[in-house]
C-alpha cells in the first residue's frame, strides 16, 4: 500500500494541517493517526511526509524512538498488562505469559481471528489496585490467573 | 438553595476504574427516583489518596466516609443519609472487623499527613472553575500580578525554599531567576507532567484532582520570567489527566485567566498540551524539550542548561506538576510558613504514591522529616499479610532500597541520597520476605536496558551487561567474580553517563548488593532463591506426610508431571517440571513445598 491508496478522515486531514504549520508538531501528529487507524500503518507514514514535508526516514525514527507508537495492527481488544513495579511484585509477569499462554500469541502478534493483542505497558498509574491489566479502556484490578479466561471469554462476544 | 448533603464520589483513574463513575450516575438517578434531588449536591471529586479501600464516597457534613462502595450501593446511601439522615453503617471504613467505624480524621492513614500539593483533591470538582476558585484559587494569580514585581515572586519562591519534585532537587527560585536573567525575548515555561517511573502516580492524581493548581502555578511562572506561552508535556496514557487539563484550560480562558490581557493586567499567557509517547528518558529535561521539539527524546548535554537555552534555543523552564502545584499555595500563605514545614534543607512536604506489599496502598503527601517508618507502619499500617518487611525501594528504577535499620531517617533530599537511594519523583515500593532482590534489580535493569535512548556509550552498553550479569545469577550460573563485575560496571555508568537515566540506572543494583550481598552469594554458591521468586532456582516437592491424594494440583498442573493414586500422596517429576508453581497455589495442605 502506498499514501495514495490510504484515506484519511476530514478531521485527520484538518488535523495534520494545522499541525504541520506549528513547530514540532510531528508528535502529535503521530499520535491523531494512531488514534484514527490503532497503529501508524506505513501509507500513513508515507501520506503525513507528502503533507508536512518531513522526511519520511524522519517520521520512522520518531515512530520507532516512542513505545507508545505502533507499526503493526493490534488486535480489536488490545490486553494491555501492567509492568509497573508494585504490578510486577503482585504478579504481573505471571498474568502477562497465562494470558498470552491462554491466547498462544506472543508479543506484537494478534490471534488469527483478529480479536486479541497483548501489550506489556509501564504502570498504568492505579497502582493501588495491583496487578492490573486493562481491554481497551476498562481496567480490571487485582486480577488472578484463574479470573483471566472469565474475562477474555467478556470480550470475545463483543 | 442550600443543599442538606454533600455527597464526594472519588474520581480518580484507581477508582474510575473500579466503576465509581457508575456509582455517581446512579446517585444522581437515586436522588432522582427518591424525589431528594434538591436536598443533595453529589460531586465527583479527585483522589482521595486511600486507593486499596476504593472506590471512596465521602458524604458530608456527617463525614461518612464509605469504603470499597459498590454502584448498587447507591441506593441505600441515598434512602438512608440522604432521606433518614443514618449513615450506612456496613460500608464505613473499619480498621479490623471488631474495631469501631471511624470518620475521616480517626483514620490512621490520613492522621500523619498534610496536604499541601493535595489540598484540593478529594475536596473539590476538578471540573469545576468556580470550585478551584473557592478554595482561594486564582488569588496567588491576582496577587502575583497586581501586588508584586517578577523580582518579588522570586525573591519569595527562593525564601521559602522551594526545591524540584521531579526527583532532582535543584531549588525552583533559583531556576526562574536564571530564566529571568537570561537574554531573550521569548522564553517558555514548561511543565513536566510525564510521569515515567513505573509504579508511581502522584502528578497523575494531581492534575486528575487540581489541574487549576498547575495552570495557575504556570501562569505566576510566566509573570515571575518574562513567559509568554507555556507547554503541558504529559503522558498519552493519562487520558482522564489530559481531559480534565483540557476543561481546566478551556475554563480558565473563559474567565479571562488564561490567554490575552489576563485579568486586564496586559499579561499574556498560553498554554498547549503536548503528549508525551512513552519514553522514559523524556523525565530529564533536555530530552523532555527535544520530544516537545516533535523529535527524537534524547538528551543533549548540560551546560548550557534549559533556563538559559531550551526550547527552540530560548529561556526555558521545566517544572514538575507538584513543584508547580505548590506555587500558589507559597505565594497566598507566604515563603516564612512555606519554610517553617520541613527539614533544615528540605521544606514544605512530598507526595508520595505508596505501593507495593503494603495493607494500605495509596497517595499520600506528609511534611519532608517524616521518618519511612512512619510513612511505612504508621500511615500504611504495615506489611500484608503480616510478611516480614525487607526493604523499600523509593526513586523508582533510579532509585535505591532503604532497608530495615535505616528507616527512622527523616526524609530529605540529603538523607535519602546518603542512603544510596534518591528522593525521585515520589515512587515509594515496598518490598516483603517474599521479594528477590537479584529479582528486582533484574527487573529494573531490564526496564533501564528498554527505556535506554542509545545515545552514549555507558547507559547502553552498560545497563544491557548489567542485566546480562543478573540474568545469569538467576539463573544460577553466576560466579563470583560476576558482584565485583556488576560493581565496576555500575559505578563507571553513575560516572560516565550523558544522563541521569544512566547516570543512576546502576542504583538498584548497586544498593541491593550493599545491603542483601548474602543473598547474592545464596545465588551463586548454593543456587538458591529464598523468596522463590527466581523460578529457576526454584523446586518444588510434594510433602508425602501432609498429602491426602486429593488430586488437585496433579489436575491444575499444565505439564503434567504430578502423578500418583488417589488418596495417596502425590510425586512431582523435577525433570518435566516448568515451575509455574500452579500446584503450590492450589494445594489446601501445605504438603506443595517450594524449596
Amino acid at each position: 500500500m502506498v499514501a495514495a491508496d490510504i484515506q484519511f478522515s476530514d478531521e485527520l486531514q484538518a488535523y495534520i494541517e494545522e499541525w504541520s504549520r506549528k513547530e514540532g508538531g510531528l508528535v502529535m501528529m503521530l499520535h491523531r493517526i494512531q488514534h484514527e487507524f490503532g497503529y501508524i500503518p506505513r501509507a500513513a507514514a508515507e501520506k503525513l511526509s507528502l503533507i508536512s514535508g518531513i522526511p519520511l526516514a524522519k517520521i520512522y525514527g520518531v515512530i520507532t524512538f516512542y513505545h507508545f507508537f505502533k507499526t503493526t495492527m493490534p488486535g480489536k481488544h488490545r490486553i494491555a498488562v501492567c509492568m509497573g513495579t508494585a504490578c510486577y511484585l503482585k504478579g504481573g509477569q505471571d498474568l502477562l505469559d497465562e494470558t498470552r499462554s491462554i491466547l498462544s500469541i506472543g508479543p506484537d502478534e494478534v490471534t488469527d481471528d483478529g480479536l486479541f493483542s497483548v501489550d506489556e505497558v509501564r504502570c498504568l498509574g492505579c497502582c493501588g489496585l495491583a496487578p492490573v491489566l486493562m481491554i481497551g479502556d476498562e481496567v480490571f484490578g487485582k486480577v488472578t490467573k484463574d479470573q483471566l479466561p472469565e474475562i477474555i471469554a467478556k470480550y470475545r462476544n463483543k | 438553595m442550600a443543599y442538606k448533603n454533600f455527597i464526594l464520589v472519588c474520581g480518580g483513574t484507581g477508582c474510575e476504574s473500579s466503576r465509581s463513575d457508575e456509582i455517581y450516575r446512579n446517585l444522581i438517578k437515586e436522588a432522582e427516583a427518591l424525589g431528594v434531588k434538591q436536598d443533595v449536591q453529589i460531586v465527583k471529586t479527585g483522589c482521595f489518596g486511600f486507593c486499596e479501600k476504593g472506590p471512596i464516597v465521602k458524604v458530608l457534613p456527617s463525614e461518612s466516609f464509605y469504603v470499597e462502595v459498590k454502584p448498587e450501593d447507591a441506593h441505600e446511601i441515598i434512602a438512608e443519609q440522604v432521606v433518614k439522615g443514618r449513615e450506612v453503617k456496613r460500608l464505613l471504613y473499619q480498621k479490623d472487623k471488631s474495631a469501631a467505624t471511624a470518620k475521616l480524621e480517626d483514620i490512621e492513614f490520613y492522621q500523619k499527613q498534610f496536604r499541601i500539593v493535595l489540598r484540593n483533591c478529594g475536596v473539590i470538582n476538578p471540573e469545576s472553575i468556580d470550585e478551584y476558585i473557592a478554595r482561594d484559587g486564582y488569588k496567588a494569580l491576582e496577587k502575583a500580578l497586581f501586588e508584586m514585581t517578577p523580582e518579588q515572586i522570586i525573591a519569595e519562591i527562593k525564601a521559602s525554599g522551594l526545591r524540584g519534585r521531579g526527583g532532582a532537587g535543584f531549588p525552583t527560585g533559583i531556576k526562574w531567576e536564571t530564566a529571568r536573567k537570561a537574554p531573550g525575548d521569548v522564553k517558555y515555561i514548561v511543565c513536566n507532567a510525564d510521569e515515567g517511573d513505573p509504579g508511581a502516580y502522584m502528578d497523575r492524581s494531581t492534575i486528575e484532582g487540581d489541574p487549576h493548581s498547575v495552570l495557575e502555578a504556570m501562569i505566576i511562572a510566566g509573570v515571575a520570567v518574562g513567559a509568554n506561552m507555556g507547554y503541558i508535556y504529559i503522558r498519552a496514557e493519562y487520558p482522564l489527566a489530559i481531559e480534565r487539563l483540557k476543561i481546566a484550560i478551556a475554563q480558565a480562558k473563559e474567565y479571562g485567566l488564561l490567554g490575552e490581557n489576563i485579568l486586564g493586567s496586559g499579561f499574556n499567557f498560553d498554554v498547549e498540551i503536548r503528549l508525551g509517547a512513552g519514553a522514559f528518558v523524556c523525565g530529564e529535561e533536555t530530552a523532555l524539550l527535544q520530544s516537545i521539539e516533535g523529535k527524537r527524546g534524547m538528551p543533549v548535554p548540560k551546560p548550557p542548561f534549559p533556563a538559559i537555552k531550551g526550547l527552540w534555543g530560548k529561556p526555558t523552564v521545566i517544572n514538575n506538576v507538584e513543584t508547580l502545584a505548590n506555587i500558589p499555595v507559597i505565594l497566598t500563605k507566604g515563603a516564612a510558613w512555606f519554610a517553617s514545614i520541613g527539614t533544615e534543607k528540605s521544606k514544605g512536604t512530598k507526595v508520595f504514591a505508596l505501593t507495593g506489599k503494603i495493607n494500605n496502598s495509596g497517595l499520600i503527601e506528609v511534611p519532608m522529616g517524616t521518618t519511612l517508618r512512619e510513612i511505612i507502619f504508621d500511615i500504611g499500617g504495615g506489611i500484608k499479610g503480616g510478611k516480614k518487611f525487607k526493604g523499600v525501594q523509593t526513586g523508582g528504577p533510579s532509585g535505591g532500597i532503604i532497608v530495615e535499620k535505616d528507616l527512622d531517617t527523616p526524609i530529605s533530599y540529603e538523607s535519602l541520597t546518603a542512603l544510596g537511594s534518591m528522593m525521585g519523583s515520589g515512587g515509594m515500593i515496598v518490598m516483603d520476605e517474599d521479594d528477590c532482590v537479584v529479582d528486582v534489580s533484574k527487573f529494573y535493569m531490564a526496564f533501564c536496558v528498554d527505556e535506554s535512548c542509545g545515545k552514549c556509550a555507558p547507559c547502553r552498553i552498560g545497563t544491557k551487561q548489567l542485566y546480562g550479569l543478573l540474568d545469569k545469577i538467576s539463573k544460577g550460573k553466576g560466579e563470583e567474580a560476576d558482584l565485583d563485575k556488576l560493581e565496576k560496571i555500575g559505578k563507571a555508568m553513575t560516572k560516565a553517563s550523558l544522563c541521569m537515566l544512566g547516570g543512576s540506572a546502576a542504583n538498584p543494583t548497586l544498593s541491593t548488593l550493599r545491603h542483601f550481598r548474602d543473598e547474592y552469594l545464596e545465588h551463586i554458591r548454593d543456587r538458591k532463591c529464598r523468596a522463590g521468586k527466581c523460578k529457576d532456582l526454584v523446586v518444588y516437592e510434594i510433602d508425602a506426610a501432609k498429602c491426602i491424594g486429593c488430586g488437585l494440583c496433579a489436575r491444575r498442573c499444565p505439564v503434567p508431571c504430578i502423578t500418583g493414586e488417589k488418596k495417596k500422596p502425590h510425586v512431582i517429576d523435577a525433570s518435566k517440571c516448568i515451575k509455574c508453581g500452579e500446584c503450590f497455589a492450589a494445594c489446601k495442605f501445605g504438603a506443595v513445598i517450594k524449596r
